[in-house]
């Protein structure tokens, strides 16, 4: 069957089980649009506001339902405004495949219109990265860009395609690319270092879980809760980890890193084994490096080779992939519970909720609303049940470290990256891929106006989000180091703000805005109650404190509660 | 840890642009290569970097997990000179009156072990292989008189220890 490489790009993406894809059409892609218009009920496109939203929405949609994310530009801006979001999929681990636009094969290295060379700018961020010449090659890349997406650690791949290659005809034919002789998904699990693992584990005193976002890559949250629960070891979560064991969890102790809880940071540095499940040791967890967990031993449960050693240096290292080795680790884990340890986890944990936690839930001494308690009041009505897509900054902390989750994949942030920007596509594409769940949106003053645009993407396909914007009109944690770290010098940071009711009122998004404590519950019902989407600005204390806190450079046992 | 001198080898499909990955790698953690050597293995389709850098051994562990990493490299291994055979080539470009005028420039080339590729009116000239500071100390040889152009290539190494690599590359055959 003769066909244009424009159909055969459309074809390829059906036979993946591509159902939705994101993207702003440009000249160098519009033979691909035209086949995505003869396919439009078979094949979903959302026109986006801006090339940077399709990525952010196709890693939501990615990190919601844990299949590739699609997102289509065209050449030269286009395919450059899609770099922020390769770069957070790359350092996230999310599985997304973006396809370009090109110049055409005789117009490449002439500086043409709209050329740009979006291989060499994208190699540092993708997973891998392929520009197509010639119709013929597209069946078989298509067919490499998924299977190295999706494969063992998955993350972005770009495929870039010249215009005359979409345009041309060739004998299609697809077939699923099943291995690639030089590339190795997933180690091959060493029985023998499972039982060395589990051997340590077992003559640990003070054992100490750490898990990063590998368990639900890995699809692992069951075997994960088993191994916990057998083990009765304390377990505390990276944010990319967070939502893979629930909130609630008796053996949860919250948070690792510079915002984390308490407890799990302090006594990272008193635990004798620490035991890593698909987690980097980002320096964000672990502060100093000279001075975290000396006196543990580490064993590492990990997919990426390259990982191991890399922050933290191992005793045991278990490559692999983490459903199969939980599952092999399991059996050989001594039944305990470990309360003499868990009362310590309890004691900090106190510490930290009296001198924090009750203030920041409860504010006193006529503070306006905090972030910590609009939280919770979305804790209240959605009774842990929605997604919670948060952007950055320190709404993004309060948002980690207060809402509750009951099930897995429900908490999407930018984490390795740190995208502002990133929650309201983000959002888009979570709702999309999971409109069964509730999906709330958690933004600052500040975030919210990189992607604002948006907004049209949301009016446009109704997609019913919840966008909860947390306004305390200033870049809420860069003012929070510059009062900490550079003596109140608020540089470029306080924010004059437009009515963004009115801006979510022209796009026709049923608004409302909370300045008031008393009128907070019934806004976020309100909101949680619509079958629309839904905007709610809320007014919160402009200089409130993410604490606890380790400052950069420090140790995780000097974690400040002020 | 100490810098040390470290031979990075690198089994790769051939492919373009991926020169362009591996050298990031090196580039992010402002590693300067010393030497870089592309040419096809003993495989045939296969290509072998030799990457020669100066960094500590928790550096070269490091860069060694992030080339393997790349989707078309199959195989990457560091070696301490002590653990390769390894040799460099240079080609020195003289003036040709010098063969008759300066007698010493024949001693040089006959003890140098080094070999006379060309010899024409103006200009002649010789190659040696070996160790760089046995090309260093020639280079200083010559310099009285007069080099014309001077070019060193890249590392060339072999590990003495049989490479586990070469079972896996049988099956690429």
């Amino acid at each position: 069957m003769k066909i244009s490489g424009a159909e055969a790009v459309i074809r390829c993406l059906l036979e993946e089980g591509v159902d939705l894809v994101y993207g702003y059409p440009g000249g160098a892609i519009m033979p691909v649009y035209d086949e995505l218009y003869k396919f439009q009920d078979q094949l979903h496109h959302v026109l986006v506001r801006h090339e940077q939203g399709a990525t952010h929405a196709a890693q939501g949609y990615a990190r919601a339902t844990g299949k590739v994310g699609v997102a289509i530009a065209t050449s030269g801006p286009g395919a450059t405004n899609l770099v922020t979001g390769i770069a957070d999929a790359q350092i996230d681990s999310t599985p997304m495949v973006c396809i370009t636009g090109q110049v055409g094969r005789h117009l490449l290295g002439s500086d043409a219109f709209q050329e740009t060379d979006i291989i060499g700018i994208s190699t540092p961020v993708t997973k891998w990265n392929f520009q197509i010449t010639e119709a013929s090659q597209i069946p078989e890349i298509i067919a490499k860009a998924f299977y190295i997406a999706r494969s063992g650690r998955p993350g972005p791949v770009l495929i870039d395609i010249t215009k005359n290659a979409q345009f041309d005809e060739f004998d299609y034919s697809y077939e699923k690319c099943t291995g690639i002789r030089s590339y190795v998904p997933v180690p091959k699990l060493n029985l023998d270092k499972v039982a060395e693992a589990a051997a340590l584990i077992n003559s640990a005193k003070k054992p100490l879980i750490v898990f990063g976002q590998g368990i639900i890559l890995g699809r692992a949250e069951e075997e994960f809760k088993a191994v916990v629960e057998k083990s009765g070891i304390p377990a505390a979560w990276t944010i990319l980890g967070l939502s893979a064991l629930p909130t609630d969890h008796p053996l949860n102790v919250g948070m690792l890193g510079m915002h984390g809880n308490y407890a799990p940071n302090l006594l990272t540095n008193e635990c004798d084994v620490l035991i890593a499940f698909g987690m980097r040791f980002d320096d964000r967890v672990t502060g100093k490096l000279a001075t975290y967990a000396k006196q543990a031993k580490v064993v590492h449960f990990e997919i990426d080779p390259a990982e191991i050693d890399k922050n933290v240096k191992t005793e045991i290292a278990v490559l692999g992939d983490v459903k199969e080795s939980l599952a092999a680790l399991l059996p050989l884990l001594d039944a305990k519970s470990h309360d003499l340890w868990h009362n310590e986890f309890k004691a900090l944990s106190e510490v930290e909720y009296n001198s924090v936690i009750k203030e920041e839930l409860n504010p006193t001494n006529g503070k306006g609303i905090s972030m910590g308690e609009t939280i919770e009041m979305i804790n209240k009505h959605s009774k842990g049940d929605a997604i919670i897509v948060s952007d950055v900054g320190q709404h993004q902390m309060f948002a980690c470290r207060y809402a509750k989750f009951n099930s897995t994949k429900s908490n999407i942030t930018s984490g390795g990256l740190g995208t502002m920007g990133f929650a309201l596509p983000a959002a888009i594409g979570a709702k999309m891929g999971k409109p069964e769940r509730e999906v709330v949106a958690i933004i600052g003053d500040g975030g919210f106006q990189m992607t604002i645009q948006e907004l049209g993407t949301i009016f446009q396909t109704q997609v019913p989000v919840k966008i909860v914007i947390l306004n305390n009109e200033f870049l809420g944690m860069v003012r929070q180091w510059q009062e900490l770290f550079f003596d109140n010098r608020y540089a470029s940071t306080k924010m004059i703000n437009p009515n963004f009711v009115a801006i979510a009122e022209g796009y026709h998004i049923k608004s409302k805005k909370v300045t008031q404590r008393e009128d907070l519950d019934e806004a976020v019902a309100e909101m949680l109650a619509s079958k629309e989407s839904y905007f709610l600005e809320v007014m919160v204390e402009k200089e409130n404190n993410v604490f606890p806190m380790i400052p950069t450079g420090a140790c995780v046992s000097e974690i400040r509660l002020s | 840890m100490e810098d040390k001198t470290f031979t990075i080898s690198v089994y790769s499909e051939n492919n373009v642009g991926l020169l362009n990955r591996i050298s990031g790698i090196f580039l992010k953690r402002h590693i300067n290569i010393l030497s870089l050597n592309v040419s096809e293995s003993e495989i045939e389709n296969v290509s072998r970097f030799i990457i020669v850098v100066n960094t500590t051994e928790k550096w070269v562990q490091n860069i060694v997990g992030q080339i393997e990493k790349q989707i078309e490299v199959i195989k990457a291994f560091y070696h301490t000179d002590e653990e390769t055979i390894y040799l460099e080539n240079a080609l020195f470009k003289i003036a040709s009156n010098l063969l008759f005028d300066e007698k010493q420039i024949q001693n040089i080339i006959k003890e140098s072990q080094s070999t006379i590729v060309t010899v024409s009116r103006d200009f002649f000239v010789i190659s040696k292989s070996g160790r760089r500071s046995e090309i260093e100390e020639l280079y200083a040889k010559f310099k009285p008189y007069g080099i014309m152009q001077f070019v060193r290539s890249g590392r060339i190494s072999v590990s003495k220890e049989k490479m586990e690599i070469s079972t896996l590359l049988e099956t690429f055959k």
